[in-house]
C-alpha cells in the first residue's frame, strides 16, 4: 500500500477511536443518571482529556498531510471532512461531560420521576453517533441520510420532556431546581444528536462534493 | 459545467481527430477555450495533451502523414484553425507558443523580441524600440535586461530566458498563447515568476497550458482538461476537478492512484 494509503488508513483508525471513547461518554453519562452512580460520572469526565487529546492529534495530522501530500479530490474532501468531524466529537465528548456533572448534581436530592424518555433520547443519539462514523469510515451515503432524518425524533423526545418537566414545576415549585437541570439533560441530548447530524452532512459532502449544510431536507 | 455570461468562447474544438500517419492520437475531441481564462491540459505521458496544443497552431504541418479531421473554430470570425484552406503562418501569428525549454535564438536580446515584427516586414526603429520595451515589461523581464538590450540572450539564466521567450511572443499581440510545459526546466522562483506572469497576460489574451505539475493547473487556470489515451476523460472548473471530479479517471489520476 503507497504511504499516503496508509496514512489515510492510521487517521480513518484514529477517528474511530475517538469516536468509541465520545460514545461510551454519552452512554456513561445517560447510565450514570438513570442508575444514580455517581463514580461513572466522575470516570468519564476523568477521561475527557483523552478526548481532547485526540481532537488535537488528528488536526495536527490532518494538516500535515495538507501541507506534506498536497491530497486533491477524495482525498482532499475526507481530510477536511476528518478535521470537522474531530470538532464535533470532542463537543460532544463535552456534553457528555454537562450531563454528567447534572448527573452528580440530580443524585444528591431524591428522584423526581422514573426516566423514560431521556434513556430513549440518548439511545439514539448513541446510535446516530455510531452510524456517522460507521457512514464516514465507508463513505456510505445512504446511511447519513438515515442519520440526518432521525435527528428530528430526537427533537421530538427534547419537546415532549420538556412539556413533562413543565408540568412538574407548576404543579410543585419545589421540584423547579431538579426539574430545569433534568431539562439541561434533554438539551444537552439534543445537540449531541445535532452533532451527529453534522458528521452525518459532512459525509455526504465526503461522497458527493456538495455541501448540504443549511440546505431544507426533503420530505420524508 | 455552468457557464458565466462573462464567460466567451474564444476557441472551440470540435469532434478533433487526429492522425501521426497510422496512429491515431486524438480521438474526438471536444472542448471549449473561453476567452482571457487559463485553460489547462492534463493527463499521463502520452495522452495527447501536447499532441491537442500543437494543433492549436499548427505545429503538426512541419511534417507529412500527418491529418487533422474536425474542427477547432477561432472566434471570432470563426475560421477552422486545422481547415485545409487556412494558411498555418497567419494561424501563428495570431496564436503563438511557448516551449518546454527555453529556445531563445542566436542573437540580442533586443533582436530576439523584433523577430516577429521584422518577419512581418517592419523595421522602423521608433515602432520596434517601443515594442520591444512594451513586450519585455509584459514579460516582466524589462527591468532585469534594459542595460544589456545589445547582449546575445544566451547570456541570460534559464528563467529569464522562458520570459524572454514569452516577450517574443507577446510582441506580436497574439490572440492565444500555447504553453508546453513552460516551467518544468525552471526552479520555483523562477516559476512561480512565469505563473504569475501568466495570470497578468491572462487579461489581454487567452491561454492553454499543458503541464505535468498537477500543484501548477491547480494554482493558476480557470479551466482543467483531463486527457487519456488521445480522448478528453474530463472537462470543467478547475476547482471543480481538483475537489470532487466526476469520473473516477479523473480522481485516481489527480490522486495519485492510477492503474
Amino acid at each position: 500500500m503507497p504511504i499516503f494509503d496508509e496514512e489515510l488508513k492510521k487517521l480513518k483508525e484514529t477517528i474511530l477511536k475517538m469516536g468509541a471513547l465520545v460514545e461510551s461518554a454519552i452512554r456513561d453519562s445517560i447510565r450514570s443518571l438513570v442508575d444514580r452512580e455517581n463514580e461513572l460520572a466522575k470516570a468519564l469526565i476523568e477521561r475527557d482529556h483523552q478526548i481532547n487529546a485526540f481532537d488535537v492529534e488528528i488536526d495536527e495530522e490532518c494538516i500535515r498531510l495538507i501541507a506534506l501530500r498536497q491530497p486533491m479530490a477524495g482525498d482532499l474532501r475526507f481530510i477536511t471532512t476528518a478535521m470537522k468531524i474531530t470538532t464535533d466529537l470532542e463537543r460532544m465528548g463535552d456534553l457528555a461531560v454537562n450531563i454528567a456533572e447534572r448527573a452528580i448534581e440530580l443524585n444528591e436530592e431524591p428522584i423526581l420521576k422514573p426516566y423514560i424518555d431521556i434513556p430513549k433520547m440518548s439511545q439514539i443519539a448513541q446510535g446516530m453517533t455510531r452510524d456517522s462514523l460507521d457512514a464516514f469510515v465507508r463513505r456510505d451515503k445512504k446511511l447519513a441520510m438515515d442519520v440526518i432524518m432521525r435527528d428530528d425524533e430526537v427533537d421530538d423526545l427534547k419537546l415532549e420532556v420538556l412539556r413533562e418537566l413543565l408540568f412538574f414545576m407548576v404543579q410543585d415549585p419545589t421540584t423547579t431546581s431538579r426539574a430545569m437541570k433534568i431539562s439541561f439533560v434533554a438539551q444537552y441530548l439534543e445537540r449531541i444528536a445535532d452533532h451527529a447530524t453534522n458528521i452525518a452532512e459532512m459525509v455526504i459532502y465526503l461522497v458527493e462534493g456538495k455541501i448540504i449544510r443549511h440546505m431544507a431536507l426533503p420530505e420524508k | 459545467m455552468s457557464v458565466n455570461n462573462s464567460e466567451n468562447l474564444k476557441s472551440e474544438v470540435k469532434a478533433l481527430n487526429f492522425y501521426y500517419g497510422d496512429v491515431h492520437a486524438l480521438k474526438g475531441i471536444n472542448i471549449p477555450v473561453f476567452d482571457k481564462k487559463i485553460t489547462a491540459l492534463i493527463g499521463p505521458s502520452g495522452c495527447g495533451k501536447t499532441t491537442l496544443l500543437r494543433c492549436f497552431n499548427r505545429m503538426h504541418d512541419l511534417y507529412p502523414n500527418n491529418r487533422y479531421e474536425g474542427e477547432i473554430l477561432l472566434h471570432p470570425d470563426n475560421i477552422n484553425i486545422v481547415g485545409k484552406s487556412i494558411d498555418p503562418i497567419e494561424i501563428r501569428m495570431r496564436i503563438s507558443m511557448v516551449f518546454q525549454k527555453p529556445n531563445p535564438f542566436p542573437k540580442s536580446i533586443y533582436e530576439n523580441v523584433a523577430y516577429g515584427l521584422r518577419v512581418r516586414g517592419i523595421n522602423k526603429k521608433r515602432f520596434l524600440d517601443e515594442k520591444v520595451e512594451a513586450s519585455l515589461k509584459g514579460a516582466a523581464l524589462w527591468h532585469e535586461v534594459k542595460d544589456r538590450l545589445y547582449e546575445s540572450a544566451f547570456n541570460l539564466s534559464g528563467g529569464q530566458q522562458q520570459r524572454l521567450c514569452i516577450a517574443r511572443a507577446l510582441a506580436t499581440d497574439p490572440e492565444i498563447l500555447l504553453f508546453d510545459e513552460p516551467t518544468s526546466a525552471l526552479d520555483p522562483i523562477s516559476t512561480a515568476k512565469i505563473e504569475e506572469l501568466m495570470m497578468s497576460v491572462k487579461e489581454q489574451l487567452t491561454i492553454i497550458i499543458v503541464t505535468h505539475n498537477m500543484q501548477q493547473a491547480a494554482r493558476i487556470s480557470d479551466w482543467t482538461g483531463f486527457m487519456m489515451l488521445g480522448e478528453l476523460i474530463e472537462f470543467d472548473r478547475t476547482s471543480k476537478i481538483f475537489t470532487a471530479p466526476h469520473e473516477k479517471l479523473t480522481e485516481d489520476y489527480i490522486t495519485g492512484r492510477f492503474g
